[in-house]
């Protein structure tokens, strides 16, 4: 129904273009310069008068046609509802839905059989009504449209706005859903906060939701708070994290400087592609990369000095992880060891300083902003990924220093909050948003200062 | 002490001001040498067999029109080209009868003994002090902090900056005005000592008053160094220069006295080059 009318609506937008069109060339008659814009702009002007109401229309009545006819069915049907709870009546009406639309019944009665030839019917009125003010909106902006149309018609104007509308719709579509996504985040935040003081949860040093036997999810209205404290998953997420950037810094920030300064353009031209290949893996090989190859390999190396190692390790899932992020230093420092003015190296060659002389005492220091928030850039890349701790970090909440113990990171016990059968409600399953409050608020933390740092050097050269 | 020293430059400069050349000038010895220099990037040959002669304490003039080859031949003379990779020389640079390209010649020494000024200021963001310190720096001129202060405050002395900075040489040297940024790239050149200074174009950036206090600065420094300037600017070599070479599609087409090239060119190319009819 919404697909037809839809298309209803585009071929009619694609009719008022060629009216609008033909009827600004009729008008212009032989001299196409008496016109104030061109008569491809008055057909636009034509069809966006014409499809751009009907269209919003149609996107207002798909949005409120389930609310609006529950409303209507739940009016006629209130006798049948007398003393039920509000979730009772969300079943009947999924029920009379089910039987008039088709779906998975859980029991029929009289008073869905009566409730779904309600819908049946309100349904076949509602789209009568719509399609017929579609099209009456259509002929009205038409015709007005129509009549509008004359050779000093400023219609350029009209269709720049309305471009200008659209894109800044488009941007709002982009905003309002971060927003949405943040808001939704702090107010399932605010459901687990009131189960678990916030004081438990991130001060709290012991962690284990799932063990039923103390109590969490067992029971809905019984909360134990003290098995939710996040303080071991924020200890193993930094000391991956940790390893991670000390693999990554160094190998990024030299190949980048390898890179820019000393390659040739051969090699820069091939070598640079290669390197952002690897930000081309998808992280889920990775991930079985460091569980299959790295964790044995470092097990066997543990073994063979005499060190006990846990089959899954820090250092496997940090490593790994330090390779995945390599590209994100290298390729971003290279851009700003790039934009480091040519004239600086000049003057310091000019002085006699030697290449490397040059890069450490005048490049990198006046790259040094960019490269600190690369580095940080980098470094919540890592805080929020998920794949490859999954598979390679193990899943014991460790709060310690050891890189070759199990530990476990914020994103892997999201995920395992979340596998199976959940309890929307259950303190367990809040516990997953809480911990993407806590881990979001971190990265964003680090964004925002990566961005400042940035900002406030960035005048130091030209 | 420092003021003393500054006010005594000053008064020599200004009792100098004017004089366009002197008669020491024309017998005073050769201090670097260009000889049958051709220079190519890539295949597009830059330079056509340039021979030059720079005199030691004075003031040369390399002018011709843009593209000429003014740049070229500046940098060859402290192996500035070397940074470009497609960049081919031929021919000998001698620097105190040295070829500066003998394979046995250190680069870096090479640039500590002649330094270079660039066209647009480029002081590193580093702080005024940072910036004369640097050169001294790398080249381990001196011993200890007190060593490096007295260096630092005396080449900005010579750049004739040092009055204006003084209270202020841990701000960044990106925050001074076009003028004193220039002077404070001078300033840096002159900390490593050099015995000769290039300069290309180093006024072109800069307004009026900026670029009459560099022009005095190079009058000054012509005592101590030798210098060699690009510039654009006819006047300004009449003004600073004691030698003038003329450059013209990549050949050297006259090089005399400054007097004798602005006043009795030889070649009908100069003439037509200072009285303004191309270029
Ligand atoms: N880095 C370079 N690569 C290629 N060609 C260059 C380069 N620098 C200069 N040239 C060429 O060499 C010629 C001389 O340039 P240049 O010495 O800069 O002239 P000037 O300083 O007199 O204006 C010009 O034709 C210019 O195009
Ligand atoms: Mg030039």
């Amino acid at each position: 129904m919404f697909l037809a009318l839809f298309s209803i609506v585009i071929s009619i937008a694609f009719f008022a273009y060629y009216v609008g069109h033909r009827r600004a060339l009729s008008l212009a008659g032989n001299d196409l310069s008496t016109l104030h814009s061109r008569p491809g702009y008055h057909g636009a002007f034509l069809a966006i008068l014409t499809a751009v109401p009907a269209f919003l229309l149609l996107s207002v009545w798909a949005f409120f046609q389930t609310s609006v006819l529950d409303q209507f069915v739940l009016t006629r049907t209130d006798h049948f509802l007398v003393g039920l709870s509000s979730a009772q009546i969300e079943a009947f009406l999924r029920d009379a839905k089910a039987i008039a639309f088709g779906g998975i019944v859980s029991g029929v009665d009289e008073g869905k059989e009566f409730a779904a030839s309600l819908y049946a019917r309100y349904q076949k009125v509602g789209h009568v009504l719509a399609a017929g003010s579609l099209l009456v909106l259509a002929i009205i902006g038409f015709s007005w449209g129509y009549h509008r149309i004359c050779a000093s018609a400023r219609t350029r104007h009209f269709v720049e706005r309305s471009m200008m509308v659209l894109l800044v719709a488009c941007s709002a579509v982009a905003v309002l859903t971060t927003i949405g996504i943040v808001l939704s985040l702090i107010f399932e935040s605010l459901m687990f906060f009131r189960k678990v003081p916030v004081l438990d949860f991130v001060f709290g040093t012991h962690w284990s939701p799932q063990s039923a036997f103390e109590g969490a999810g067992a029971d809905g209205t019984q909360t134990n708070t003290k098995i939710f404290g996040a303080i071991p998953l924020l200890a193993g997420t930094f000391l991956i994290t940790s390893i991670a950037i000390l693999v990554a810094a160094p190998v990024g920030l030299l190949s980048a400087i390898y890179l820019s300064d000393y390659a040739s353009k051969p090699v820069r031209a091939s070598a640079k592609p290669v390197l952002e290949i690897l930000a081309g893996i998808p992280t889920v090989v990775y991930g079985f990369f460091a569980a299959l190859v790295v964790a044995p390999t470092i097990r066997g190396w543990g073994e063979g000095l005499g060190l006990s190692v846990s089959s899954e390790s820090a250092l496997a899932a940090g490593l790994v992880m330090g390779i995945m992020i390599i590209p994100f230093v290298s390729s971003l420092s290279d851009d700003v060891i790039n934009a480091v003015p040519q004239s600086l190296r000049d003057g310091s060659a000019g002085l006699g300083a030697t290449k490397s002389e040059t890069i450490r005492r005048v490049v990198l220091p006046a790259a040094l902003p960019g490269i600190v928030s690369a580095l940080i850039l980098a470094i919540s890349r890592a805080i929020g990924e998920t794949m490859i701790v999954v598979m390679a970090a193990g899943l014991a909440a460790n709060i310690t220093a050891n890189p070759l113990e199990a530990v476990t990171t914020v994103t892997v016990q999201i995920v395992t909050l979340l596998v199976g059968d959940q309890e929307f409600d259950s303190a367990k399953t809040l516990a997953a948003f809480a911990l993407g409050l806590l881990l979001f608020c971190i990265t964003l933390a680090l964004n925002v200062f990566a961005l400042r740092v940035v900002r406030k050097y960035r005048e130091q050269y030209d | 002490m420092m003021k003393s020293n500054l006010a005594a430059v000053e008064n020599a400069s200004t009792s100098e001001m004017g004089t366009v050349s002197d008669i020491s000038s024309v017998v005073s010895p050769i201090k670097m040498q260009g000889k049958d220099v051709n220079v190519f990037y890539g295949a597009k040959q830059a330079l056509f067999d340039v021979n030059l002669d720079i005199r030691k304490n004075q003031v040369t003039a390399l002018i011709g029109p843009s593209g000429c080859g003014k740049s070229t031949f500046l940098r060859c003379l402290n192996r500035m080209n070397d940074t470009i990779d497609i960049c081919r020389v031929q021919g000998d640079i001698l620097l105190d009868g040295e070829d500066v390209y003998n394979p046995q010649i250190d680069v870096v020494e090479l640039r500590a003994r002649v330094g270079m000024v660039f066209q647009k200021p480029n002081p590193f963001p580093k702080s005024i002090f940072e910036n004369v310190a640097y050169g001294p720096r790398i080249h381990g001129l001196a011993r200890n902090r007190s060593e490096l202060e007295e260096i630092v405050a005396k080449s900005l002395q010579r750049a004739g900056l040092f009055e204006e900075v003084k209270d202020r040489l841990d701000e960044p040297g990106t925050g001074l005005s076009g003028g004193q940024q220039q002077r404070l790239c001078i300033a840096r050149a002159i900390a490593v000592s050099p015995e000769v200074i290039l300069m290309d174009e180093p006024c072109s950036a800069l307004d009026p008053i900026a670029t009459a206090r560099v022009e005095e600065l190079i009058d000054e420094l012509r005592r101590k160094y030798t210098i060699v300037i690009v510039t654009h600017s006819m006047q300004q070599a009449a003004r600073v220069s004691q030698r003038t070479a003329f450059f013209h599609l990549g050949q050297l087409v006259e090089e005399g006295n400054t007097d004798d090239i602005f006043t009795n060119p030889k070649d009908q190319r100069t003439l037509d080059y200072i009285t303004g009819r191309f270029g």
